[in-house]
């Protein structure tokens, strides 16, 4: 047995057989698999609007927005059809990384329509001139309650809304005797010691806004002790929304140990129990109100497209899916909850709210000392 | 056979690489202080009855040291030490620390440790050389590098595989001599194998030669040189032809008519038929029995090759001494060297 | 000059390619943090490098790193060993096992991993959850595999005659192993250690994830400056900082693997069988390190399958508890409950195949066009060490934040920014180094007096390729190729701030079904997770079955 020669990998000096098949099977490979060669079959429809095939002769709108936007194949078509526009969506990242890179490309939109900024972000946005002027000509009765305070539409429409809202694990409390808490306050009190989770303002949405609820409950001096008190009250902070509900909530579907999560006023709608009714409840004097607007991007190259895109994002047609497509409630007085919604999910009445401005000044101050106050 | 109660015993070896034997059933012995040399062409399992013995392959049958069985000590603790073809220095170690590796094992360190390095180095003749890096060493150096690491804790048993097979032929034969020289100086026991049958000879006082896993011959090496085991034997040991019948009967006459008049003996004459010529065992003279046509000749500086159609026996390499210019189509005569031939046993005639 | 020419030509297309889509975007966001009103203001930077709070964040990324990479080495080592040296049965299928973690998504190996060590989980009474020690038992989940095949493939083709001269000198198994194996292992190591090192610096999902956004990572900082508090200024310093680590954390691994004697020599040792068929013949006691090794690499064999398994099971639950089923399977075909998603989940896998194959054939290009550059035999030494510069430069873009890169984009690449190409090119940068690590050391091998003799018989610059290279580097292409497969099907980072939302790829997919409310989602997404997972493995199997010693070795 000799050690000493090293094998050499190439029994053949050259097989040129081999090497065809093999880059024949390699073109193959690339040819049928790749995006570039591939686009023809199954293309969303940019490819078409290019070659500019009959349904998209207005061209293509591109919509900038955040990773949970979501509108349905359906209503996409349908927007398609009966404007002509062909419809191209660019969804990436949360609220802050959509406002951020609006900010950053100002006047050199990578799009025409933005969706998905919200009352925390909004002023930065308007701020930084990410938006042309424009208000749809038709406005829903209730959308103007919902417009940004100071810009009041001209730039902004309101498109939907939602509540972040402490929710329960109504079965646990039962289960376990103990009366249910309603207040911000109830969760520092030591009977609920360890029970509560929620994501953390610096990573989350939902969570940027708990926080703003919490300034907005004990003013600007007073919600660092109300934060110290919870988290020695053994609150825990995760990463994100997804991350409290599933993992750590009681009712998340998996082993969680927490009944109390930082939700939505709408997330009861979806834990309905075999009886019918929800398993959970949304703790209303705790929300946050928060509410997504979409704009024209000044600069676009189709702002006549982007102008119908938000018209029709306050159609009835839009307005009355966006709770099943996108766990938000419309704007639009004119659309009707969804059933479950309406029986099982009730909406703040009286969120806590802080001016935008107010928001947009302050933001860096309360995250730093929030990450402060909880990482170590 | 019960084992040596000084030095190696191998008691039917069998070394077997998924279920194919490599060795085959091999006894041995090696007393203390000897020299031995396995030699056989590569795939004998030459190699692998080293490795048997060192402990890096599983082995049926018995290896004793001093009379005892080696059975279940794992290499590091047999005290032999290993030498490869090309070394194996560990190329992140200077040569001093090459050379120590051994010593630091074995807790000797300090001053007695470097004046042991200065020594070994200086045995090896690279005084000089310890700070070097193998990586700056030219391939001679680094055997010689590699001996020393070997000798450093002065080993039971020394196994050297190949040791001088990766070197150039002058380079070699120099080395050789050095080796013989440094491994008797240190009164060294060394298990040697080789392909190379000067090597051997140079190196060793026992040979022992192995083929297709089996030991076919084992003596002194002047013993097993002068009357090689088979016709194989005798040509892996560099003679030219094996000659039989007529031819050989021819031969044998004829160094019987030299012997009686040098006054010498030819052995085993009468009753092989089988007779190992090397190159140069025909010898141009004019007083030769035997004659022959010159078919070529070569030139070197110490003698002339020739090749000779010798009459009753055929085509045989002859030598003719430097003053002679023997040409092609000559006719000559030619004596045997008898120094330079042997007598093979008959029965082993070889069909190859 | 033609060899220096001919040098440009090769080099220039990789080098363009990344000035374009690293360079250029970095130094974009750079810039902007450096010119926060249009005007030079640089004190804002340094002013952030003097905050408390940026100390401490290094210090963090700084220990938690080198803490993950110190034990991802560790249990790499004997797994590198046992999976490479070892001969057991399955043994390919461990090996390819073992590789899956390095590419699931943060965001689901952070719910498994919460689902384990989570207070309700079987691990809970760790107290793991929302620690350093979370995070780092993350960290090397997702690194060992980079270890185990980067090791692994060195020791496979390693000479055994050094440590048979140093056992037979004397020295036993542990002695060999510290004295002539492992500073033989060294440039492997030490090249892994580099890139675990690089991708547990620049970790962000796990660090938050696992960490229960308690601890603040460069990373997680960058990301928190950029996105929410809109401080470009900090940013930037960060980055810098990131940079600098990183330069020198590539030229102290560049130092630490040169070997004195350049070239590490090579032989092949047939593995051994862990289960002899005929005991006791072996000479010595029963080789302990190798029980050891197998019994440490059955233990990592369990960490890596917990969480796996976590997932398999949890995918095959039926939402809201009660049952086994396959539903959430079948559901891949649609859109999510309650239509969370625009496109099916089974498009999405297409999406990512297809996205794959681009990103393979772009870093396999230019990765070999890289490796033909750093191995042709340099003439001087500065032509060395432009080589060897070049060799790191391509190593760069694992270390840099990829918020930065992400948004570097957006500033910089002007029409380019929406092109569906994005998506694959920033794969094929993250897998580029893997690329040149694995051909290196392969086309280094090659003794360039064949290519002397090739071209003096008249053969080209292309046709000595053809008949040289490209017989003994073939097959450890195809072995980067899968690799570059795998590492762009789990791309996640990237990939998820450039993709357009109708042609999501899975691990984007999977993160909005995680993301969106309904029992079934969150149980489609692990099924998803599965499936990306099997994928991988396949890819992974169908490498192992090339044989190719260095495959993702770096």
């Amino acid at each position: 047995m000799r050690f000493a020669a090293p094998t050499d990998p190439t029994p053949g000096f050259f097989r040129p057989l081999r090497i065809t098949l093999a880059a024949t099977a390699a073109g193959l490979a690339l040819a049928s698999c790749s995006v570039i060669g591939g686009g023809g079959e199954d293309d969303s429809g940019s490819d078409a609007a290019a070659s500019g095939s009959p349904e998209s002769a207005g061209g293509k709108v591109v919509l900038v927005t955040h990773g949970s936007f979501n509108l349905g194949e359906d209503l996409i078509a349908d927007f398609e059809r009966e404007t002509g526009y062909e419809l191209v969506v660019q969804a990436a990242g949360d609220g802050g990384t959509l406002t951020n890179k609006l900010a950053l490309t100002a006047g050199d939109p990578p799009g025409d329509v933005a969706l998905g900024v919200d009352n925390t972000f909004a002023s930065r946005a308007l701020e930084e001139g990410v938006f042309a002027e424009y208000t749809p000509a038709q406005r829903p009765d209730g959308v103007a309650a919902y417009d940004l305070p100071g810009d009041d539409g001209s730039h902004l429409t309101p498109v939907d809304t939602g509540n972040v809202c402490v929710n329960l694990d109504t079965a646990w409390f039962t289960d376990q005797g103990l009366p249910r808490p309603s207040t911000l306050d109830d969760l520092t009190d030591p009977a609920y010691r360890d029970l509560f989770v929620t994501p953390g303002a610096a990573t989350s949405s939902p969570g940027m806004a708990f926080l703003l609820a919490t300034i907005a409950e004990y003013g600007e001096d007073g919600w660092q002790d109300y934060w110290t008190d919870l988290l020695d009250n053994g609150a825990k902070l995760v990463d994100g929304w997804e991350d409290a509900y599933y993992t750590d909530f009681t009712q998340g579907g998996g082993n969680g140990q927490r009944p109390i999560v930082l939700s939505y006023d709408s997330s009861p709608a979806f834990t309905i129990g075999k009886d019918g009714s929800s398993t959970t409840e949304a703790l209303l004097d705790t929300c946050f109100a928060q509410v997504e607007y979409a704009g024209v991007l000044d600069g676009a190259e189709n702002e006549e497209g982007a102008r119908a895109l938000v018209d029709f994002l306050l159609t009835d047609e839009v307005q009355a899916a966006l709770p099943d497509l996108m766990y938000v409630y419309p704007v639009s007085d004119t659309v009707d909850l969804p059933k479950a919604w309406a029986e099982h999910a009730p909406r703040a009445e009286d969120p806590h709210t802080l001016d935008p401005a107010e928001i947009e000044d302050n933001r860096e101050t309360w995250l730093r000392e929030w990450s402060d106050l909880t990482t170590r | 056979m019960s084992p040596l109660d000084h030095g190696l015993s191998l008691d039917h070896v069998t070394v077997e690489y998924d279920g194919v034997p490599a060795v085959r059933d091999v006894s041995l012995e090696l007393p203390d202080a000897a020299v031995l040399a396995v030699l056989g062409p590569s795939g004998s399992g030459k190699s692998t009855l080293l490795r048997a013995v060192a402990g890096l392959e599983p082995a049926a049958g018995t290896i004793s040291w001093d009379g005892r069985s080696l059975a279940g000590v794992p290499t590091h603790r047999r005290g032999f030490a290993l030498m490869f073809q090309d070394g194996q220095l560990f190329g992140h170690l200077t040569v001093a620390r090459n050379v120590g590796y051994p010593l630091k094992l074995r807790k000797v360190r300090g001053s007695a440790a470097s004046s042991r390095i200065e020594e070994l180095l200086a045995l090896v003749g690279l005084e000089g050389y310890a700070d070097r890096l193998p990586g700056t060493l030219s391939g001679g150096e680094r055997q010689r590098v590699a001996l020393a690491r070997a000798l450093a804790v002065e080993p039971k048993l020394l196994l050297l595989d190949e040791p001088l097979s990766a070197l150039d032929a002058g380079l070699r034969e120099r080395l050789a001599g050095d080796l013989a020289r440094i491994l008797r100086e240190s009164g060294t026991t060394a298990l040697m194998v080789t392909h190379d049958q000067e090597e051997a000879f140079a190196v060793a006082d026992r040979l022992a030669v192995m083929r297709a896993g089996h030991l076919v011959q084992e003596g002194e090496t002047a013993d097993v040189w002068a009357r090689p085991a088979d016709a194989e034997t005798a040509l892996f040991l560099g003679y030219a032809r094996v000659l039989t019948g007529a031819a050989a009967r021819r031969v044998l006459d004829a160094a019987r008519a030299g012997t009686q008049r040098a006054g010498t003996q030819v052995a085993g004459g009468e009753a092989a038929p089988v007779v190992a010529v090397r190159r140069s065992a025909l010898v141009v003279d004019d007083a030769g029995v035997l004659t022959g046509r010159v078919l070529s000749a070569t030139v070197t500086p110490d003698q002339v090759r020739l090749k000779v159609d010798v009459s009753g026996i055929g085509e045989l390499d002859a030598v003719a001494g430097p003053h002679r210019h023997p040409g092609a189509g000559d006719d000559v005569r030619l004596r045997i060297d008898v120094a330079r031939i042997a007598p093979v046993p008959g029965r082993d005639v070889p069909d190859q | 000059m033609r060899r220096t020419a001919g040098l440009v030509a090769l080099a220039a297309l990789p080098v363009a390619v990344l000035s374009v889509f690293f360079v250029l975007p970095v130094s974009g966001m750079v810039a902007r943090g450096f010119w926060p009103e249009g005007t030079f203001d640089p004190g804002q930077v340094l002013d952030v490098l003097g905050r408390p709070r940026t100390h401490r964040v290094l210090w963090f990324t700084l220990w938690t790193s080198t803490a993950a990479t110190a034990i991802a080495v560790l249990f790499g080592l004997p797994a590198a060993y046992a999976l490479h040296r070892l001969a057991f049965p399955l043994r390919g299928l461990v090996r390819a096992l073992l590789l899956v973690p390095f590419v699931l998504p943060t965001v689901v190996v952070g719910v498994a991993f919460r689902e384990l060590l989570g207070e309700g989980g079987p691990l809970g009474f760790l107290g793991w959850d929302g620690t350093p020690a979370a995070i780092l038992a993350g960290l090397v989940f997702f690194n060992t595999a980079v270890v185990i095949r980067t090791v692994g493939a060195t020791w496979e083709s390693l000479d055994p005659r050094p440590a048979e001269a140093a056992a037979a000198l004397g020295a036993g198994p542990w002695t060999v192993f510290r004295t002539v194996t492992l500073p033989a292992l060294r440039p492997a190591v030490v090249s892994a250690a580099s890139v675990v090192f690089l991708f547990c610096a620049t970790a962000f999902g796990v660090v938050l994830t696992l960490g229960g956004v308690r601890y603040a990572s460069v990373e997680t900082e960058i990301y928190l400056l950029t996105t929410n508090l809109f401080d470009l200024s900090a940013a930037a310093a960060l980055s810098l900082l990131q940079l600098l680590v990183v330069t020198l954390l590539l030229a102290l691994s560049a130092r630490l693997r040169a070997t004195p004697d350049g070239a590490v020599a090579r032989g092949v040792s047939r593995p051994r069988p862990l289960f002899p068929r005929r005991a006791a013949r072996r000479p010595g006691p029963p080789a302990y390190g190798d029980v050891l090794a197998a019994l440490s690499t059955l233990l990592l064999l369990l960490l890596v399958a917990a969480p796996i398994v976590t997932l398999i099971v949890g995918s095959l639950q039926r939402s809201g508890g009660g049952g086994w089923t396959l539903d959430n399977y079948q559901a891949l075909g649609g859109t999510g409950e309650h239509d969370a998603l625009l496109a099916p989940a089974i498009d999405a896998l297409v999406t990512s195949l297809r996205t794959a194959v681009d990103a393979t054939w772009m870093a396999l290009l230019l990765g070999g066009l890289v490796a033909l550059v750093v191995t042709r035999r340099s003439h001087s030494r500065s032509e060395r060490r432009i080589r060897g510069v070049l060799d790191g430069f391509f190593m760069l873009p694992l270390g840099v934040s990829a918020v930065t890169l992400g948004f570097g984009f957006l500033i910089t690449l002007g029409p380019l920014r929406s092109s569906p190409l994005l998506v694959p090119i920033a794969q094929a940068l993250v897998a580029l180094p893997l690329v040149v690590r694995t051909l290196v050391p392969v086309l280094g091998g090659i003794d360039d007096r064949q290519r002397q003799a090739a071209a003096s018989l008249g053969a080209g610059p292309l046709r000595t390729a053809l008949v040289v290279d490209l017989p003994i580097v073939w097959k450890p292409l195809l072995a980067a190729a899968g690799f570059c497969f795998a590492v762009s099907l789990g791309e996640f980072g990237a990939t998820s701030f450039l993709a357009r939302a109708e042609e999501p790829t899975l691990p984007v997919v999977i993160f909005q079904l995680i993301g969106h409310p309904g029992a079934m989602n969150y149980q489609m997404a692990l099924a998803a997770s599965v499936v990306l997972a099997a994928a991988t493995t396949v890819v992974m199997l169908l490498v192992e079955r090339l044989r190719v010693p260095s495959a993702g070795a770096m």
